[in-house]
């Protein structure tokens, strides 16, 4: 079976997610990648992760992302490869592009999926529910199938493909214009969330707004970056853009300092993916304490502080 | 202007998500019910958008009966109109769910187009990021999902997405259609006046055809638990010495 894998890019900058869909895609059958503008340079890592053929789809309308536009050249992408399915990454735009192609085709697209099997007809898949708190086993059954798979629902693998660029061109309707990106304000400077190796984030046990200050001063010590549950954010204590959770960010940090967090499952579906979490909070047995590595018992506003003066007094 | 904006009935849980014995449903035994994060600011982003640019809002979702107690929270907000889409089977699916949303509100608009609808997302619960979409093809709309601002300027609908970059924003002439994220609005709470409006609220019943498409649930099943032996290294500011400790052998602090 022949599948194509829709490459996730900001114009020509990978989101190396698309890896982890291409290694769950060759579980499938052989795997061709499909990058979206004339970009054919991301050839050569695509190749190292399995990609057989890349078809680089080119017209003047997909030099930047819109996702009409990708929906339309993807679907002429597999009328021509003669691919009935397409994996993506669970990202915004995979999401978001795979259930245009499901619009366009009448077909269903099942979104962020953990494992698949295909049938001869039917596929089978354990897809997640609730952020990832919950799974579901689901059935597909379509002529086109169209699937995305769940960030960091398995590490993405090399494997060598011979990765032969093959451009496409296509051709687009003008109306498709209409959901291009039509400008963009940079983030400011410094470590984002996404980036950080460390978080530092805080919950209700914080308190109030003035005691974040021992958060982003930690934060800044350690080179990270600072985050928050839902509450504080409902609360008006900090921006939502730094809100980790089912709703809010996904983050998986080298370290996750939980300050005053309970750990509720919409909480932790946002960071489960840190490689290590530590725990302050004055509850025993709130999860965020029964499911992290390490674990400091008490009141956060009385320990960061005393962390803070331990770290400059080295 | 005139907006719409969607919800969906999910239950509420808290730190851990029991299944019925059918393995078909989450168990709601003990648990209440809420609408969508992404939702409940979508219905603050449509009464602020009547506040400052006149018109009217209406809220509509496709449920169980009981599903009427988010639409009158919504009208407890200051929505002023509430549509159900009744349902009585339970699994549908995304294509079946968007098609009768779509007729719905073809219906409610009688050839007046709503301005601005608003979906959320993606739901809490079944999180299938389409359904908003696949109504926006059937409408003939424009559509853009993961907004998380907004500006009305004339006919047209600024609309940003956050990426890891920062926002990209797109200019959608109306009527059109954007799912947002939570955090484009912060919810405002019910007032008195609010309450006792919803209260009286009629709630417009408009059923729908069920059509499924190819996506079919089997059985929910619970998510592995995760185990860790938590390490307790103190109590109080006097572990700070073993938390700098640990971001030593971490590597976090050299």
């Amino acid at each position: 079976m022949k599948v194509l894998v829709l490459v996730d890019h900001d114009r020509g900058v990978l989101d190396e997610l698309t890896f982890q869909a291409m290694t769950a895609a060759r579980s499938l059958g052989s795997i061709d990648a499909v990058v979206m503008g004339d970009y054919p340079a991301l050839a050569p890592d695509l190749a190292q992760y399995g990609a057989e053929a890349v078809h680089v789809v080119t017209h003047d309308l997909l030099a930047d992302y819109g996702s009409e536009a990708w929906a339309d050249a993807l679907a002429q992408a597999m009328l021509v490869s003669g691919a009935r399915a397409v994996i993506a990454p669970g990202t915004d735009r995979g999401n978001e592009v795979l259930a245009h192609v499901g619009a366009l085709l009448n077909a269903p697209m099942v979104a962020n999926c953990n494992e698949i099997t295909a049938g001869d007809g039917d596929w089978s898949m354990i897809r997640t529910r609730w952020g990832g708190s919950l799974l579901e086993e689901a059935t597909l059954t379509a002529d086109y199938k169209l699937v995305t798979i769940t960030p960091h629902a398995l590490v993405a693998e090399p494997s060598s493909g011979a990765g032969t660029v093959q451009m496409l061109a296509v051709e687009l309707d003008e109306s498709v214009t209409r959901t291009i990106v039509a400008d963009r304000v940079r983030a400011e400077g410094g470590i984002t969330l996404q980036t950080a190796p460390v978080v530092v984030a805080g919950g209700r046990g914080v308190g109030n707004p003035e005691n974040f200050a021992s958060l982003d001063e930690l934060a800044e010590l350690v080179g990270g970056a600072v985050g928050c549950s839902r509450v504080v954010t409902n609360n008006g204590w900090r921006s939502h853009a730094e809100q980790v959770g089912q709703t809010g960010n996904r983050v998986a940090p080298d370290l996750y300092i939980a300050c005053g967090i309970s750990g509720a499952i919409q909480h932790w579906v946002g960071m489960m993916g840190s490689k290590r979490v530590l725990a302050i909070n004055t509850d025993r047995e709130a999860p965020m304490v029964t499911k992290a590595d390490y674990a400091v018992i008490g009141d956060v506003n009385e320990i960061l502080p005393a962390v803070i003066a331990a770290i400059k007094a080295r | 202007m005139k907006v719409l904006v969607l919800v969906k009935r999910v239950p509420a849980p808290g730190a851990k998500i029991n299944i019925t014995a059918d393995e078909q449903a989450v168990d709601t035994k003990n648990l209440g019910f809420a609408m969508s994060p992404h939702e409940e600011c979508g219905i603050e982003l449509a009464v602020q958008l009547v506040e400052a640019h006149g018109g009217t809002s209406t809220v509509m979702t496709l449920g169980a009966q009981e599903s009427e107690e988010q639409l009158r929270y919504a009208v407890s907000l200051g929505v002023d109109h509430a549509i159900l889409v009744p349902t009585d089977v339970d699994d549908w699916d995304p294509m079946a769910t968007a098609s009768a949303l779509a007729s719905a509100i073809a219906e409610a608009e009688a050839g007046e187009p709503f301005d601005l609808i608003i979906f959320g997302n993606e739901s809490a619960d079944s999180g299938g990021y389409q359904v908003g979409i696949r109504a926006a093809h059937a409408l003939d709309r424009p559509i853009v999902s993961g907004i998380k601002s907004i500006d009305i300027d004339g006919e047209t609908v600024k609309a940003r997405r956050q990426t890891v970059a920062g926002l990209e924003e797109y200019r959608l002439t109306m009527p059109a259609i954007v799912a947002v994220k939570e955090g484009i609005t912060l919810p405002r709470y019910p007032t008195m006046k609010g309450r006792l409006n919803a209260r009286k609220a009629e709630v417009v019943a408009s059923p729908q055809p069920h059509t499924p498409g190819g996506q079919k649930r089997v059985r929910l099943i619970p998510a592995p638990e995760q185990v860790s032996n938590t390490v307790v290294l103190g109590e109080g500011p006097e572990a700070a010495g073993k938390i700098v400790d640990l971001l030593v052998e971490l590597g976090v602090l050299s």
